[in-house]
């Protein structure tokens, strides 16, 4: 799933016999096509470059390019947020995702200068790159903002990531949304030239897939990276890795905690010693919780200990299996800033920023220890849990938004109560 | 909390500027929710014209002035357990601030539902709101408060200039003023003290260029709330937001600055503890993340109305729901009937709402876009991209611009600088400046310096721009033209821009688009961005998609295209939406799959869960035409929306689409006036003397002929615009060289004007073998535009045979042309005969008043007679009055206040912005009561003084009455000297004017068109709130009929609607004099 070269056929393929295949490709734009050989029909591409991008069940739908000229294959997924692009696109959790976003105007605010800084990390990124595979919109706008440095299109150019514009959408999304995500294939190419259908069904098939990708070890940091926050620390936190967020590092930093950020496979017992430490974070990353048998380890580690911990994302999935819980895959997940979750204990609604493919199964959460305390009020999934006799939370959610609303930033107060209270007694 | 069992449910009365029929929407979603709860509804609210003014909505109607002593008066009768106060705008609000005050609440042991009455004097006192956001930690603009004139100016001093002053309890922005100086300031402070209840004022920093953020908050009693939409104002700070252009959801903010502005307005929600639902203005620094909280309204406004239509979320339901004690999230999502309503919305398409100006009806007014709310209507456009919405918005407002460009004012010869003074003052409709100065050269960089517009908004418009320049520049043989009109089309470009800058027939455009494939498709509006599936059908159609969402016909019902009257401007309102959402009723009753195509984000019918589908789109024969081709219905009702509609008819009968009701060559015949004429005279029906000039030669010729006075009107142009009465010759001459060309090209329609002359009116319906109707009179003589007359049913002053020979000539004007559906008929009468000067063959602006005012339904008939083929009521060939019962009269509603500097006056061409009708077995006391129930009518105080004058000489003598009449009652009458009544005191201007600022007069009345006598006098009137009456013969009537009252409790003596329809009351007169009132058979 890394960036291939890009390889454009030269040729015509005209009378080739129709592949077996093929019978499953519904074309949504009939016309332009010669044989195999795909060519750009009615629309015309401002930067000179075409999309294309294929869906795992056949679904075969043009649009212009912009970015980088590229072959990405990765699982397609899409958000309906409508803000936060550049968070959005710098989130780890994105890597090895195809992105759709589903607002139809992107890049209207440009990308955000780097310089602009908060508590030392550039406020408007969640990383130091773009994670996602690539990037599907319906239309790449001109950037006007004071914050911006480059535009949307400059900065995917830069870090040679495709993106495909001029794409309906909503209709991807209400394919994906009764077909189930699925892995895709997005390229971008220069209009003059020709690109062979049949490499890319081909190099869909010989990718691996999403669920079996070991992802986190690709955003995780190879060593320990330590924050230190305005000031005086007033504690230190150990955050365990697994593709962590700017934003979930931002809240910590700005309760007054030293952040020490560990590779999700390294013990953070041995690093609460080290740094005299009192409370553990799990973070969101990429991929399916159950390939990681490390961290899985490790924070069964941490809920003997009672160390005071927070889970977040797949940091929430993690410790569930952990304690014995199960996850499964979400149909097409729940990716957006607009999610209603309810915490079950005092019956009160928060909107919420989510970004998950897997969720906890509630029927394996007998004698795990955990117990419900967050739920999604439109699907009923589990959102966030509590432990029963340990200073443990853990949500599916963001509390950080970053992007999406800040209505749950109170989990954070919660967890620098949590290690106040137990932090001294490690 | 106790679930409550009758519901009082105060209205917003009369539409004018900042108050129009989105309080109908508002209120009527709220009565639905009200229902589906079992629980009783009263509605007050003499708007007779909205759609919640029915028993299909409330179990109780009360058409009454929404004024303290008359609201008491309906609890004391009623005794409902609540009351809501949230749905009817300011007067709402304002109306229950006042009651609570008067201990009338407690009184009756009613209870405020929704925000709480401290809640919302903390949101409306401006002091109070500061004060509370400053403890909740919410950052406001530094202000300072004032209390005088003094005080105010040595708080700019301090503050630093610019600022803005504002005032508490205002509306619509009326009275804030912009200062850049202090001698701005001065000048300006008198007028703003007069609109403060409390005169209190608040002297502002003015935050010059700041961007302008909305967001619509709605929050339950537990204090779970959600931000439902962001509306981004593309005017920066300074324009009043009903003056703004609005796009939706916000375009130009980060996430971070969007979550800064999201969380403060949820706090402010808190602070104020809103139970319902709010709206939150902010300004955000255009070069930081430093921001504001300017105010908040703690009811449904106008934008919650946009915002409930732009992201589908009905939250004018759901407050109402949320006042009655649910939580957010027990609430379902309609749209999708699986999620829960604790959420926000995501949109996947944009919305850009414009506002419409009707400035050019008035004579005087200020022109620039300002802080203060001018606009008249609204349009809603949705599209994929915002070139779409900004070009499909435009077409929307029917101004005659078929998009940004490519119009005649597009096209039309000017100088860069004229164009950029038109942006640097902000005039309306902008966005067409915009286009023109970048097609003369101007820069993106100069526009955003003079207009202070985001650059991304500059740059739409650019595109469109080069687009359009490109189009130009293109032969119909380049091999890219396909490519072109593909990517024109996506950026909203229509049939007829295209056709004419490529300079081909429309008709080819539409090959070309059918050759290659380029065709709209139907998208689906779903609050989720599809993330659910919808089960709603609210529709808008684009070319930047790639399939359908929903299928065309398959539903086995038949389909019926219903067409709304969009935007709304002088002439066409709420009225029209009443008879679009009747018919729509109707016509589903009868098993029909009812369509409705309407782009009026104010209104009922754009409501999505009112009908099977809800097309939010342009109202154009292009689009039309692309939705039956999707639909397949059996025809397309065009006779409901008004003028714009019907101007449709015959079009659409040329394309070979089946219209329902009258057909479009009778329609045609309706409006060409020299066919219409033949008709007439084939029928034997009179009309006033006429010609078609096409010199000023012929003109004059002609009115020598039939004598002076003439009325004069371009023909090309329908309902009164720009229509004139000559007296003279010099004043003809003058009309036809300075306001309208004259040519071959462009003939004017000159006819006889019936001076001194009844004016009535037939509002029927017929099958085409019989007519059933009820007959109205206007109060005013002829040359008041029917829309600004006070009207009386039954008739009182026409006899019987006058009344006979108006029924007799509507049967055979409907039997000739196989009239099907509604129509209306105007007459002039004069010395018992009636001559006919228009006709109508749609539903007319009277129809909601003249049905309520018999209890019948006009369009229930219509629907009869379109779809039953069949008149249920009334005998073949023969003309059936509906029986009427009682005396209703109906008053118009002028905005004069808010239309600055305009010259308050009545004439031909139509000036009022709404209506409202009270109902009375006693005509005095329905015309007393709806006079009143037009703002800010109020019955004089007798220790102040009643100013009567005329500056028209024909009308003295019937001031004089009205002056004696007064005097005998025991006010004090005076009059303008040199404009004077006979037997009052002779007061000069200057000392009239000071008395009116010392709040000394109570009342003016006064008539005709003399600006160089009394403009001042006038305006200063209006400023001041006093009330106004602008012609002789209402005035003599009102104060016949203020002074026949005894004391004025027995007009406080109000039924319930349906009461006067079945209870068959003796109806009378108080008066003895001049009351011939005739029952017509």
């Amino acid at each position: 799933m890394q960036l291939l070269s890009i390889v454009f056929s030269k040729y015509y393929l005209t009378y080739y016999p129709l592949p077996e295949w093929w019978k499953n490709l519904y074309v949504v734009d009939e016309c332009g096509f010669e044989g195999l050989a795909v060519k750009y029909c009615l629309k015309r591409c401002r930067r000179g470059l075409r999309g294309l991008l294929l869906l795992e069940d056949g679904l075969l739908v043009e649009g212009c390019g912009f970015g980088s000229p590229g072959i990405r294959v990765g699982e397609i997924v899409f958000t309906t947020g409508m803000v936060g692009y550049p968070e959005t696109l710098t989130d780890p959790s994105f890597c090895g995702q195809i992105l759709v976003a589903t607002h139809p105007l992107i890049g209207n605010y440009g990308v955000p200068s780097r310089s602009i800084l908060e508590h030392g990390l550039p406020s408007h990124y969640e990383s130091d790159r773009i994670w996602v595979e690539a990037f599907i919109v319906s239309f790449e706008t001109s950037p006007s903002h004071w914050a911006s440095s480059k535009s949307l299109h400059e900065w995917l150019a830069e870090e040679g990531v495709p993106g495909i514009s001029n794409v309906d959408t909503r209709m991807l999304v209400k394919h994906i949304r009764d077909k189930g995500v699925m892995m895709a294939v997005a390229a971008v190419y220069p209009e003059e030239n020709f690109l062979e259908l049949e490499y890319l069904r081909k190099l869909l098939e010989e990718s691996e897939h999403y669920n079996e990708a070991y992802l986190v070890s690709r955003v995780s940091p190879r060593k320990i990276v330590i924050h230190e926050p305005g000031g005086n620390a007033r504690r230190t936190v150990v955050v365990v890795d697994c593709g962590v967020k700017y934003g979930i590092l931002r809240e910590l930093l700005k309760r007054g905690f030293r952040v020490v950020r560990i590779p999700y496979n390294e013990d953070p017992i041995k690093y609460l010693h080290e740094f005299n430490a009192c409370g553990v974070v799990f973070s969101n990353g990429p991929g399916n919780p159950e390939l990681l048998s490390d961290t899985i380890r490790s924070a069964r580690a941490v809920i003997e200990y009672g160390v005071p911990s927070l889970g977040i994302c797949l940091g929430h999935q993690i410790l569930a299996i952990a304690s014995g819980a199960e996850t499964y895959k979400l149909k097409y997940g729940h990716r957006g800033q607009n999610k209603p979750c309810m915490c079950v204990e005092r019956s009160k609604c928060f909107v919420t920023s989510q970004n998950h493919g897997f969720a906890v199964d509630e029927n394996s959460l007998d004698e795990t220890g955990f117990k419900l305390w967050m739920i999604n009020v439109d699907d009923r999934t589990i959102e966030g849990l509590k432990h029963s006799s340990k200073p443990i939370i853990t949500v599916q959610f963001h509390p950080e938004g970053s992007p999406g609303p800040l209505d749950s930033s109170w989990i954070f107060d919660m967890f620098t109560g949590m290690v106040e209270k137990y932090g001294d007694a490690l | 909390m106790e679930m409550p069992c009758r519901v009082l449910i105060v209205g917003s009365g009369a539409i004018k500027i900042a108050e129009a029929a989105e309080f109908d929407y508002s209120g009527s979603q709220a009565l639905k929710a009200l229902r589906e709860e079992g629980i009783e509804t009263i509605l007050v609210n003499p708007n007779v014209a909205t759609i919640q003014t029915s028993h299909e909505l409330a179990d109780k109607v009360y058409l009454a002035p929404l004024k303290p002593e008359f609201v008491e008066k309906i609890i004391e009768e009623e005794r409902p357990d609540s009351i809501m106060l949230g749905f009817g705008g300011q007067t709402s609000l304002s109306l229950g601030v006042a009651l609570h005050r008067r201990d009338v609440l407690e009184k009756y042991s009613v209870r405020v539902l929704g925000t709480p009455i401290e809640g919302v004097e903390k949101a409306l006192n401006r002091d109070l709101f500061r004060k509370t956001m400053m403890e909740s930690g919410i950052p406001v603009p530094p202000s300072m408060v004032a209390s005088s004139v003094e005080e105010a100016i040595e708080a700019a001093d301090r503050i630093g200039y610019p600022i803005i002053v504002r005032v508490s309890f205002n509306l619509g922005g009326r009275g804030s003023i912009i200062a850049w100086s202090r001698r701005d300031l001065e000048r300006d402070l008198l007028r703003a003290f007069a609109h403060s209840e409390i005169s209190l004022l608040l002297v502002e920093k003015y935050l010059h260029h700041w961007k302008e953020i909305e967001f619509e908050v709605v929050r339950d009693m537990w204090g779970n709330s959600v931000a439902v939409a962001c509306l981004e104002n593309v005017e920066p700070m300074g324009v009043h937001t009903g003056e703004s252009i609005v796009v939706a959801p916000c375009q130009t903010l980060t996430n971070r600055e969007y979550q800064v502005l999201r969380s403060a307005s949820i706090s402010v929600a808190d602070a104020i503890d809103i139970i319902g639902e709010c709206n939150v203005q902010l300004a955000l620094d255009g070069s930081s993340e430093k921001f504001y909280v300017i105010e908040t309204n703690p009811r449904m406004s106008r934008s919650s109305a946009l915002a409930s239509k732009a992201t589908g979320y009905p939250l004018a339901y759901i407050a109402a729901k949320l006042a009655l004690g649910y939580r957010l999230d027990e609430l379902l999502n309609k749209v999708t009937g699986l999620t829960c309503a604790c959420f926000e919305p995501s949109l996947d398409y944009v919305v850009v709402k414009m506002p419409r100006w009707d400035l050019d009806k008035f004579h005087g007014v200020e022109r620039e876009i300002n802080s203060e709310m001018k606009s008249i209507g609204e349009v809603m456009a949705i599209g994929r991209n915002l070139h779409e919405a900004f070009q499909k918005a435009v077409r929307m407002l029917d101004i005659d611009e078929p998009g940004l460009v490519a119009g005649q004012y597009y096209e039309k010869h000017d100088v860069l600088e004229d164009v950029l003074e038109k942006l640097r003052r902000l005039e309306p409709y902008w966005p067409l400046h915009a286009a023109k100065a970048i097609k003369l050269g101007a820069s993106v960089d100069e526009i955003h310096r003079l207009t202070g517009v985001d650059k991304f908004f500059i740059n739409i418009i650019k595109d469109v721009v080069s687009l359009a320049e490109e189009l130009r520049n293109t032969t119909p043989t380049d091999p890219d033209l396909p490519k072109i009109i593909s990517e024109a089309k996506e950026k909203g470009f229509s049939d007829e821009q295209l056709a004419s800058l490529l300079k081909l027939p429309a008709e080819k455009i539409r090959e070309l688009r059918v050759k290659h494939r380029i065709k709209p498709y139907v998208k689906q509006i779903d609050t989720l961005a599809a993330e659910w599936p919808a089960k709603t059908n609210y529709l808008y159609v684009t070319y930047s998609a790639q399939e359908h969402d929903v299928p065309g016909k398959i539903d086995p019902r038949p389909g019926l295209l219903v067409v709304g009257a969009g935007v709304f401007r002088i002439g066409v309102s709420v009225e029209f939406d009443w008879c679009v959402v009747n018919f729509a009723n109707a016509a589903r009753k009868r098993g029909y799959e009812v369509i409705v195509l309407n782009y009026n984000p104010e209104t009922v019918s754009t409501d999505w869960d009112a009908n099977e589908k809800l097309y939010f789109d342009e109202i154009t024969i292009e689009r039309v035409l692309d939705i039956f081709s999707h639909e397949k219905p059996e025809g397309v009702v065009a006779f409901v929306g008004g003028q714009l509609a019907n101007n449709l008819a015959k079009k659409l009968e040329d394309s070979g689409i089946r219209l329902l009701g009258t057909c479009g060559r009778s329609i045609d015949v309706a409006e060409d006036r020299a066919k219409f004429s033949e008709l007439l005279e084939k029928l034997g029906i009179k009309q006033p003397p006429w010609t078609i000039a096409e010199s000023i030669r012929e003109a004059l010729r002609f009115s020598e002929d039939v004598g002076y006075p003439v009325i004069v009107r371009p023909s090309y142009v329908l309902s009164g615009t720009a229509m004139k009465v000559a007296y003279t010759p010099r004043e003809l001459t003058h009309y036809l060289t300075i306001a309208t060309k004259v040519s071959s090209d462009h003939p004017v329609v000159v006819s006889k004007f019936m001076d001194d002359a009844l004016e009535a009116e037939i509002d029927a319906v017929s099958d085409s073998r019989r007519v059933v109707g009820v007959t109205i009179e206007h109060v005013e003589r002829a040359g008041v535009h029917s829309g600004d007359s006070t009207m009386v049913t039954p008739p009182r002053k026409l006899n019987t045979s006058t009344i006979r020979m108006m029924h007799e000539a509507a049967l055979r004007i409907a039997l000739e042309l196989g009239v099907k559906g509604p129509f209306n008929i105007q007459f002039i009468v004069k010395n018992g005969e009636a001559y006919v000067i228009e006709l109508n063959l749609r539903a007319s602006r009277s129809m909601p008043f003249s049905s309520k005012s018999r209890g019948v339904n006009l369009m229930e008939l219509a629907a009869q007679a379109v779809l039953d083929n069949r008149l249920r009521l009334g005998v073949d060939c023969d003309y059936f009055e509906i029986p009427p019962s009682v005396w209703a009269v109906k008053t118009p509603q002028f905005s004069w206040p808010q239309l600055k500097g305009s010259y308050p006056h009545l004439g031909p061409e139509m000036r009022s912005t709404g209506e409202v009708a009270c109902i009375n077995e006693i005509y005095e006391i329905a015309l007393i009561n709806s006079w009143l129930s037009a703002t800010p009518n109020r019955i004089p105080m007798k220790s102040k003084s009643i100013l009567v004058y005329t500056g028209k000489r024909e009308d003295r003598e019937m001031m004089s009455d009205t002056a004696y009449y007064l005097d005998a009652g025991g006010y004090d009458v005076i009059t303008l000297a040199g404009a004077q009544v006979n037997g009052v005191e002779e007061v000069s201007g200057s000392e009239i004017i000071e008395m009116m600022r010392m709040g000394l007069v109570d009342l003016v009345i006064t008539s005709g068109f003399t600006p160089e006598l009394d403009y001042n006098i006038r305006r200063t009137a209006v400023d001041l709130n006093i009330p106004i009456v602008l012609s002789p013969e209402l005035a003599r009537e009102l104060s016949k009929a203020i002074i026949s009252l005894e004391d004025h409790s027995e007009i406080l003596e109000i039924r319930e609607l349906s009461e006067y329809w079945s209870k068959k009351i003796p109806i009378c007169s108080l008066a003895t004099i001049g009351n011939r009132a005739n029952l017509s058979d």
